[in-house]
């Protein structure tokens, strides 16, 4: 009856893998990084077998074009950059190998529009909000991103508090949570300027129509070190700072079955502390940048 | 001395010669006719005259003054010289008062107040009195030519040429626009027209030009022309116009 | 025997009546018909469900709406400087096209330049040239705000097609209406400014409209170097609520504009045409 060649089956793949899962979780401490061993040993292409759009491959859009520090060269295959590394180290973790990752591009629209989806996860910075979550699916959340102040170049002797930022000329990407954080915490004095991409911020800070962009922490400090000459970044906010810190989470098509596998997936990594290995080789160290109280 | 001199007055169009050679006097007060087929050259030699086509050759003299010296600003003749056409060519995005006062104003640099009682007073004369409001879309074709010429008579021109006014008309109208050349003549005007209608021509002109190919094949008193043509250009010409 | 009339009305009178009565019940049917099958139908296709909470989502548009009106005035700000501006330099270039004095030339020149360069690119990289490079070069503030620098290309763009329609407005005033105007003794400025132009714009106003339409939906191109007006506020709402119901709320709001504006266009047209046969 549970033959696992029935890969349609859904209804009850499922009710296999919360029967594994309600296991595991009545099972001691020690014993679940054993029961975590075992299952991903076999169950990775076991857990997502029959639930990804091409069997036995993994398809996982990003940005077109991906940005460093999340992917290095917009070359996702390589596996360089913290997106990138986390992808294949989750695809290796759910039992595909390096070549079954297939790489495909998508835009934020595309990937929230109705309908069927070309991949089967997402990853591009998206930060889970609950309205997002009413439309499609997020993974539990792998990395959390504080908001960081990058200004131009005329403006980098501006003190590190709200009552100065707030009297600065703000920009931000209009369709990232920035802006919402921007109104919440600093409420600028001008009404903010907002921009379609990372290139558009860059070219209204070299024009000095600006003077400060909010952009989460490793995107400013991409920006201010390589894109922006003579920016930096003069400061961050604790990611708890707000009600709901910016935790960025792999997005799915609302419903999809992948979710439980990427998710049991995830939880390894961070147990094994593999996760944090890969954030602490692709994203600098943040200890520097002071915060802003 | 003549009031309008024409001495061989040349004017072609690429290839084509419209005027050919045209020599024509016209006395102070005098009403001059020009006949002939279309295509003879009298739209195009009353262009000439009020210098809206420049000629390529010849001379033309208003009042002994060579008008047709190439280099001389035009705005001053036509200012003297008054042109009504065959299309009446009112400006539609105005009333007939206002068509009538705008050379006045802009060329003379008159205000409209100065100018009213004497521009009415045109209209008045000339039966239209209670059409100065009306925009020329609402005017009868008639209405229209006579209001083009008052427009025309406003500068208070030395000259006035007509360019075949009647032909777009229905023939009902035709009388009361013939009406309005018959007061100017008699009010001392001087008068170059093109036209077809011979009986008017035969009536009132005091001499009459048949034009043919460019020239002027035959001129002289009506009478005389009409009556007993001597060139046999003119003779074919008349049977076919008067049959 | 005569034919007996019928309340007064002609044979001829009571079957046209009849007529008119069968076409509008043919017509009644069918609208509502297709509309009952629109309405009918499409929610029956298996996405609805899913397009309906995407694009046609109550609480998000009325989350929305209050906001995408308040950025609206900003499109409305930009259009109420930009339409007088581009109506002015169209005329200006449309002039210039058509000077015929020789000092004049280097002006004519000028002229087609810009109408081929500013026909040929794409709006929104002229936008993006100008609102980001000149302010580029250094200018202070104000002066290198993106609302000037944008609507400037919108101007500038709008003015070579103005321009053009315009020219082809003064063309289609009759050459006799120059030669009775000259006859007069006017000289050329005036017969322009008092003769053909006024008869030039009357002639072309309906095909202004269309680019005053056109224009109110270009404002939002000013979106892409800052100003938040209504498509960058729907693209904000878009990307925190993803959900597409904003742009449907922005739609809207153009739509109550420009219907209306389309609509006079269109009658504007249709009585250009009938005072003209």
């Amino acid at each position: 009856m549970l033959d696992s060649s029935d890969a349609r089956n859904y209804p009850l793949r499922k009710w296999v893998q919360q029967k594994v899962l309600d296991m595991s979780k009545t099972l001691s401490l020690a014993a679940i990084s054993v029961a975590l061993m075992t299952t991903t040993a076999f169950a990775g292409g076991h857990c997502a077998a029959g639930k990804t759009l091409t069997e036995g491959t993994l398809t996982i859009a990003t940005g077109n074009p991906a940005y460093y520090p999340w992917v290095l060269d917009d070359a996702p295959e390589s596996g360089e950059g913290f997106e990138a590394a986390v992808a294949f180290a989750l695809a290796t973790e759910m039992g595909f190998a390096a070549e079954d990752v297939l790489w495909v591009r998508s835009s934020f629209d595309e990937a929230i529009q109705p309908g069927a989806k070309n991949f089967d996860i997402n990853i591009q910075q998206y930060s889970i909000t609950p309205e997002r979550d009413q439309v499609v699916d997020f993974s539990a959340p792998y990395y959390t991103a504080p908001m960081a102040v990058l200004v131009s170049a005329n403006a980098v002797d501006t003190a590190p508090t709200i009552e100065a930022l707030r009297a600065l000329k703000w920009g931000a990407v209009g369709s990232t949570t920035a802006v919402p954080k921007l109104a919440a915490i600093i409420q600028p004095n001008d009404d903010p300027l907002l921009y379609g991409d990372n290139a558009d911020v860059n070219a209204a800070m070299t024009a000095n129509q600006i003077d400060a962009a909010l952009f989460d922490l490793p995107t400013a400090l991409f920006l201010s070190a390589v894109m922006i000459e003579g920016s930096k970044v003069i400061g961050q906010f604790a990611p708890d700072a707000s009600d709901n810190p910016d935790q960025f989470g792999m997005l799915m098509e609302e419903g999809n079955p992948l979710k439980a596998c990427v998710d049991e997936a995830l939880a390894a990594m961070k147990e094994s502390g593999e996760l944090a290995a890969i954030e602490a080789k692709w994203l600098q160290d943040t200890t520097g940048v002071p915060l802003i109280e | 001395m003549a009031k309008l001199e024409l001495r061989e007055v040349v004017k072609r169009f690429g290839n084509t010669t419209v005027c050919n050679g045209i020599n024509l006097d016209v006395a102070e007060g005098q009403m001059v006719c020009l006949i002939g087929a279309s295509g003879a050259g009298k739209s195009t030699l009353l262009r000439c005259i009020n210098l809206l086509e420049p000629i390529d050759d010849g001379e033309i003299f208003l009042d002994g003054e060579d008008i047709a010296e190439p280099g001389l600003n035009p705005q001053g003749v036509r200012a003297r010289i008054g042109m009504v056409f065959q299309s009446f060519n009112l400006f539609p995005h105005m009333t007939a008062l206002e068509n009538a006062m705008l050379a006045p104003r802009r060329v003379h640099g008159k205000a409209r107040v100065d100018l009213q009682p004497d521009i009415e007073a045109l209209f008045e004369r000339f039966g239209l009195a209670d059409r100065m409001g009306n925009y020329p879309d609402q005017l009868s074709g008639g209405q229209q030519q006579r209001v083009a010429i008052v427009r025309a008579l406003a500068m208070r021109p030395e000259v006035m040429l007509f360019d075949e006014i009647t032909s777009a008309l229905d023939p009902q109208l035709v009388g009361e626009v013939l009406d309005v050349l018959l007061m100017l003549k008699k009010q001392g005007m001087t008068m170059v027209l093109a036209t077809h209608e011979m009986g008017f021509a035969r009536e009132a002109a005091d001499k009459v030009c048949f034009l043919k190919d460019g020239r002027i094949v035959e001129e002289g008193a009506p009478d005389q022309l009409f009556g007993t043509p001597k060139h046999p250009e003119t003779q074919a010409f008349l049977a076919r116009a008067l049959k | 025997m005569a034919h007996e009339k019928v309340a007064g009305l002609t044979r001829r009178a009571r079957y046209e009546a009849q007529q008119r009565r069968r076409s509008l019940i043919i017509a009644a049917t069918s609208t509502v018909i297709v509309l009952a099958a629109i309405i009918i139908f499409v929610p029956m296709a298996p996405g609805w469900a899913k397009v309906q909470q995407s694009f046609f989502n109550g609480d998000v548009l009325a989350r929305s709406f209050p906001k995408l009106l308040e950025a609206f005035t900003v499109n409305m700000m930009i259009f109420a400087w930009s339409a007088p501006a581009i109506a002015i330099l169209g005329l200006l270039i449309a002039l210039a096209r058509d000077a015929r004095s020789p000092a004049l030339f280097p002006l004519r020149i000028f002229g087609a330049a810009f109408t081929d360069i500013f026909r040929g690119v794409p709006v929104i990289l002229t936008v993006y040239l100008i609102g980001f490079g000149i302010p580029g070069l250094g200018l202070p503030r104000p002066w290198n705000s993106p609302y000037i620098w944008g609507s400037l290309a919108l101007i500038l763009t709008y003015s070579a097609y103005v321009a053009e329609i315009f020219r082809s407005g003064i063309d289609s005033v009759h050459h006799s209406q120059r030669s009775a105007a000259l006859s007069l003794g006017l000289s050329e400025r005036q017969v322009m400014r008092d003769v053909v132009l006024p008869q030039a714009i009357r002639n072309v106003v309906p095909s202004q409209m269309n680019m005053l339409i056109a224009l109110q939906k270009d404002v939002s191109l000013l979106s892409f170097i800052g100003p938040v007006e209504i498509f960058r506020q729907a693209g904000v709402f878009k990307s925190l609520l993803a959900n597409f119901t904003p742009y449907v709320g922005a739609a809207i709001i153009f739509l109550i504009v420009t219907i209306p504006a389309t609509r006079y266009a269109d009658y504007l047209m249709a009585r250009q045409m009938r005072d003209r046969s």
